[in-house]
């Protein structure tokens, strides 16, 4: 199996993957994910089999590792006491509204729109990541949709 | 369906342009770092460095094209755990920095000679062993790599060399006094040998 140098999926698709995570797991926690994402695959890179679509390959790391950071999250989903003193938050992101939303969305909501509309994949390349049917895919997409809608557009 | 709300949502996702974090510091402490490389400039032209956990792996002229075919060659021969990590290179870049400047007469930096084995890697071991300012010849390095007849298979090897400069290829001239040969070019032989013997140098190579 000859594969291309990993920079060459870094310098293709680590923008892309950055921007996945923003959308999905917020701008605080995407650079976690962002370097968790990648040393996972770095790790497995040498035994991939396929090299023939490395996007999805990626994007399939990073659903998870964002999957995983959802589920973690909820369960950490205590009551939180005051922000301590003195603790800032990061500058907002442009997006912040309306991504906002996004993610209080159900996880395969959020992900299935983040793939649709941060890096413009198609139903059959969601339903790949996130392992789910076509059929799938288009529906979380739409619920998702209907659901931001009913309050975008009142 | 391409509505205001889609419209929205493409529009703002594409408006983050942070620069994602560097991975390569995190890659090297998880252990997965094979190959870190670097590209820089100097007087010979820009040159491509690349270092394996064990050592220095790797200098390349930068063709023309660019350097994907270099890391192409070092993904398939060592590696495809191959990143860009200019600080994992710093100490080659300091030695080779105080070399151009006339500074240095000999690299200390840790090698690794995987990419060249058997009579090829006897060759360049004596090549390595050639003082600086001083000059060899293809068969002198044959027959000390222990074949004086094989001075074409020694020129063969010297002109795969891996690592040029450090192993400096250029210091071997064929046995009548002319230069030989060079795996970036006689314009770079003859200016390496320039600074070796204490010549200024006025204008690098492009």
């Amino acid at each position: 199996m000859k594969l291309p140098p990993f920079q060459s999926l870094l310098d293709a698709h680590g923008r892309d993957v950055h921007r996945f995570l923003v959308a999905t797991v917020g701008a605080v926690d995407a650079d976690d994910c962002y370097q968790e994402t990648w040393l996972a695959a770095l790790r497995a890179y040498p035994r991939l089999r396929d090299a023939a679509n490395l996007r999805s390959w990626i994007f399939t790391v990073a659903h998870r590792k964002a999957i995983d950071h959802v589920r973690r999250r909820r369960r950490q989903a205590v009551p939180v006491a005051d922000p301590p003193e003195g603790a800032t938050d990061p500058s907002p992101e442009p997006d912040e509204e309306l991504w906002a939303r996004v993610r209080a969305l159900s996880p395969k909501q959020r992900m299935a729109l983040a793939l649709r509309y941060v890096i413009d994949a198609g139903y059959d390349e969601i339903s790949a990541v996130m392992g789910t049917s076509e059929e799938a895919a288009r529906r979380n997409v739409h619920e998702g949709l209907k659901r931001l809608r009913t309050e975008y557009e009142t | 369906m391409n509505d205001r709300l889609e419209r929205a949502l493409t529009h703002t996702a594409h408006e983050w342009t942070p620069d994602p974090p560097d991975i390569s510091a995190a890659a090297a402490r998880a252990g997965l770092l094979d190959v870190a490389y670097a590209t820089v400039d100097s007087p010979v032209g820009r040159l491509l460095l690349a270092r394996t956990p064990r050592g220095l792996v790797r200098v390349a002229y930068v063709p023309p094209d660019g350097e994907d075919a270099v890391l192409e060659a070092l993904a398939g021969k060592l590696s495809p755990r191959v990143i860009a990590a200019p600080r994992a290179l710093d100490e080659a870049r300091r030695e080779l920095d105080e070399y151009f400047a006339g500074a240095r007469t000999r690299f200390e930096l840790p090698l690794d000679w995987h990419l060249i084995r058997g009579f090829g890697r006897r060759v360049l071991e004596a090549t390595a062993r050639v003082p600086y300012g001083a000059v060899s010849t293809y068969k002198q390095v044959a027959a000390q790599a222990g074949n004086a007849r094989a001075s074409r298979a020694a020129g063969n090897a010297l002109g795969s060399n891996p690592m040029p400069i450090v192993v400096p290829c250029h210091r071997v001239l064929n046995t009548g006094g002319g230069l030989g040969g060079y795996t970036g070019g006689l314009e770079r032989k003859r200016l390496l040998l320039a600074i070796e013997r204490g010549q200024p140098v006025l204008e690098g190579l492009g």
